[in-house]
């Protein structure tokens, strides 16, 4: 008795007595929700035009939060080491393209998959011998991202919120918008879109298949980059960050691998249940840390009665 | 001219269905069983056994149990690292609970246990398909080494959280703990990884694996055919959790010595992953083969600054170790897809029909 109150009373009891902790927890939960919906839009990005389950996704949040550092620190100005860390990721997309994908069209995902992983670890090695391996500061104030905080007092209590974090999450609304339009109304944007629907169909109309996957590693590049500013001004740019990779991946899984506002509302939804789950559950009853496993278990039931996803394409099967 | 075929004649069906069609792959086997048994015990070095023949066996029965579930089920998994860490605790608890156990049979019987949270594990693969499924895996993955760390019975709530090996002597000889020799331990790992490689070549022959096979290729049309797709699926991961277990618990008792929670954390189950796509998958040659690479290439990599004389700090060394094995899998997976034993088929095919071109 004293077990189940502990589990289904006892956490809600929790919030209605102290709900400005509450809103301290669900606002921390946005935030790092906004984060993973946009390290999953880059999968998705990918995914979608490709095929490929790029798991070099969260190496390249860290490459290009390392290589934005490290161009500082070598005296570049920070607003010109921005355009200039962009060429590199631009380098990156296209020597992945021609040097990895181009031999490797046409076979098993799996096969892809792998590749990935190698381009993982080759980023990482070479990271470390360029970069070193030690932990860096986000380059914040030079990029003129705001460091204060507001606070608010709701409810008699106490709210922070810091100025970083609504533009990491301001920055990222305005990312996905503009990801948005670019892919619904623009001709490559649509290009994009045809090669997700059907390989061989865009192909035959026209449209140049390595073109577009730089394109499309370009783009996550950049989401890569934004990604890599927000999270770094929290937590320190190394590779560590690259754990981040795999929060992003049951986030996939719950919003679908091919939908870009499954990614978006996956995230949210992700970033905030682990939140509440690890605060009111995890901590008191299970010794902490569930935030570890806890999207995974959480996206794994979802996927038991949703087996694409939450938005994902329906699969359909013939023999 | 050395796998000349010509004068073998097969004058029943039960000869042309045999393990080795071709005597010269009989040949080339047991010159491989007597190089392991014989050869290798008798001018080994501790460094060598050590570094180099022991964690390749382990390796490749890890990759083996993987290349069951994937190779052959067709169902990608991730979680290898956790199965694997399922084993070793679960051998350890044996061997805490019944002091007296025969370790064999402790390594054995773990075995079961990391089986049976295989299945449950498994169990989504009956709706979920694909990359799906691996990052369900992942579920399982996450899960099982967080329980390693919170969970102090499986450690025996020892003030450091790892798991320490004690001296396990069968019959006078010691094959685990700080004391043991290595060509023991050598030859321990030696006859469990041949007897079980023994088992999962005639299960993959047989009807099971041609069920597995089936399912892999496209399950619908498995199951339009017959097949339960629950059962063949089920039975996949369990054979394969079971050979991952027995694994994990010789990865720990007898190489590592001691294991923390974080040894069976995600680069282990990559580098299980790469051992069985590197080897190819769908086969039980390569694991092999993929492992003596994966665990001979450090080694290797380390030797060659030093031996050419120059000034690398061991940090430096490392991160180019990470950066070439990474270049060489993408090369490898350029230049064959599917792996070394299909460099390996190639090639006797090729040494068959030689000198003529056809």
């Amino acid at each position: 008795m004293d077990f189940l109150h502990s589990i289904l009373i006892k956490p809600f009891a929790d919030m209605a007595t102290a709900p400005d902790f509450l809103l301290q927890v669900l606002w921390e939960g946005t935030v790092s929700g906004t984060l993973y919906a946009l390290i999953a839009l880059g999968f998705v990005l990918i995914f979608k035009s490709s095929r490929i389950f790029n798991f070099a996704q969260g190496i390249m949040v860290v490459f290009a939060a390392l290589t934005l550092v490290g161009l500082h620190e070598n005296g570049v100005p920070a607003l010109l080491a921005v355009p200039m860390t962009l060429a590199v990721m631009y380098v990156l997309a296209m020597s992945i393209e021609r040097v990895v994908l181009r031999p490797l069209v046409n076979q098993p995902d799996i096969i892809l998959f792998m590749a990935t992983i190698g381009i993982t670890l080759f980023l990482i090695g070479f990271g470390e011998i360029i970069f070193g391996g030690e932990n860096k500061r986000m380059i914040t104030e030079e990029l003129m991202i705001p460091t204060g905080s507001f606070e608010f007092e709701p409810f008699g209590g106490f709210l922070l919120i810091e100025q970083k974090d609504v533009t990491a999450v301001v920055g990222a609304v305005i990312l996905v918008l503009a990801l948005l339009m670019f892919l619904n109304k623009s001709k490559m944007g649509r290009a994009i879109r045809a090669l997700g629907d059907d390989h061989q169909a865009a192909l035959s109309v026209g449209i140049s298949l390595s073109t577009i996957w730089v394109l499309v590693w370009f783009i996550a590049g950049v989401v890569a980059l934004v990604t890599g500013i927000a999270w770094g001004a929290r937590a320190g740019v190394s590779f560590a960050l690259e754990v981040i990779a795999y929060k992003a991946l049951p986030v996939l899984m719950l919003g679908g691998l091919e939908s870009v506002s499954g990614a978006i509302i996956g995230g949210l939804l992700i970033g905030i249940l682990e939140k509440l789950f690890e605060i009111y559950w995890g901590q008191p009853l299970l010794g902490g840390n569930t935030e570890t496993w806890f999207a995974y278990v959480f996206a794994l039931f979802v996927l038991l009665f949703r087996p694409q996803g939450l938005f994902g394409e329906k699969i359909i099967e013939r023999v | 001219m050395l796998y000349r075929v010509a004068g073998q004649y097969k004058t029943s069906y039960k000869a042309d269905f045999a393990l080795f069609p071709v005597r010269q792959d009989a040949w080339l086997l047991a010159f491989i069983l007597v190089l392991a048994f014989v050869v290798f015990p008798m001018t080994a070095s501790e460094f060598v056994f050590r570094t180099l023949l022991i964690p390749v066996l382990i390796y490749s029965l890890a990759a083996l149990g993987l290349n069951i579930l994937t190779g052959y089920a067709g169902q990608l998994s991730l979680g290898t690292g956790a199965f694997m860490g399922v084993g070793a605790y679960a051998c350890y608890k044996l061997m805490t609970i019944f002091p007296g156990l025969n370790l064999l049979a402790a390594v054995l019987m773990s075995g079961f246990v990391s089986a049976a949270i295989g299945v449950a594990f498994g169990l989504p693969s009956l709706r979920i398909k694909g990359f799906y499924l691996a990052i369900a895996t992942l579920a399982a993955q996450f899960f099982l080494v967080w329980l390693f760390q919170k969970w102090g019975w499986l450690y025996n709530y020892s003030a450091s959280g790892a798991i320490q090996v004690p001296n396990i002597s069968i019959l006078g000889f010691t094959f685990a703990g700080p004391t043991a020799p290595a060509i023991n331990q050598y030859f321990f790992v030696l006859c469990t990884v041949t007897l079980i490689t023994f088992v999962a070549i005639n299960l993959t022959r047989g009807r099971i694996g041609r069920q597995w096979k089936a399912v892999r290729d496209m399950d619908i049309a498995a199951e339009l055919v017959g097949i339960n797709l629950m059962k063949a699926k089920l039975l996949a991961f369990f054979v394969s959790s079971y050979i991952i277990g027995v694994a994990g618990a010789l990865f720990v008792f007898l190489w590592r010595g001691a294991a923390e929670a974080n040894l069976f954390d995600i680069p282990l189950s990559f580098r299980v992953l790469f051992i069985a796509i590197i080897g190819g998958l769908g086969s039980i040659l390569g694991n092999y083969l993929g492992a003596i690479l994966i665990v001979a290439l450090p080694v290797i990599i380390s030797g060659v600054p030093a031996a050419l004389g120059l000034p690398l700090t061991p940090a430096t060394v490392d991160h180019l170790n990470i950066m070439i094995i990474g270049a060489l899998i993408i090369l490898f997976l350029i230049l064959e897809p599917h792996g070394l034993a299909r460099l390996w088929a190639v090639a006797r095919e090729k040494l068959i029909i030689w000198p003529f071109p056809h």
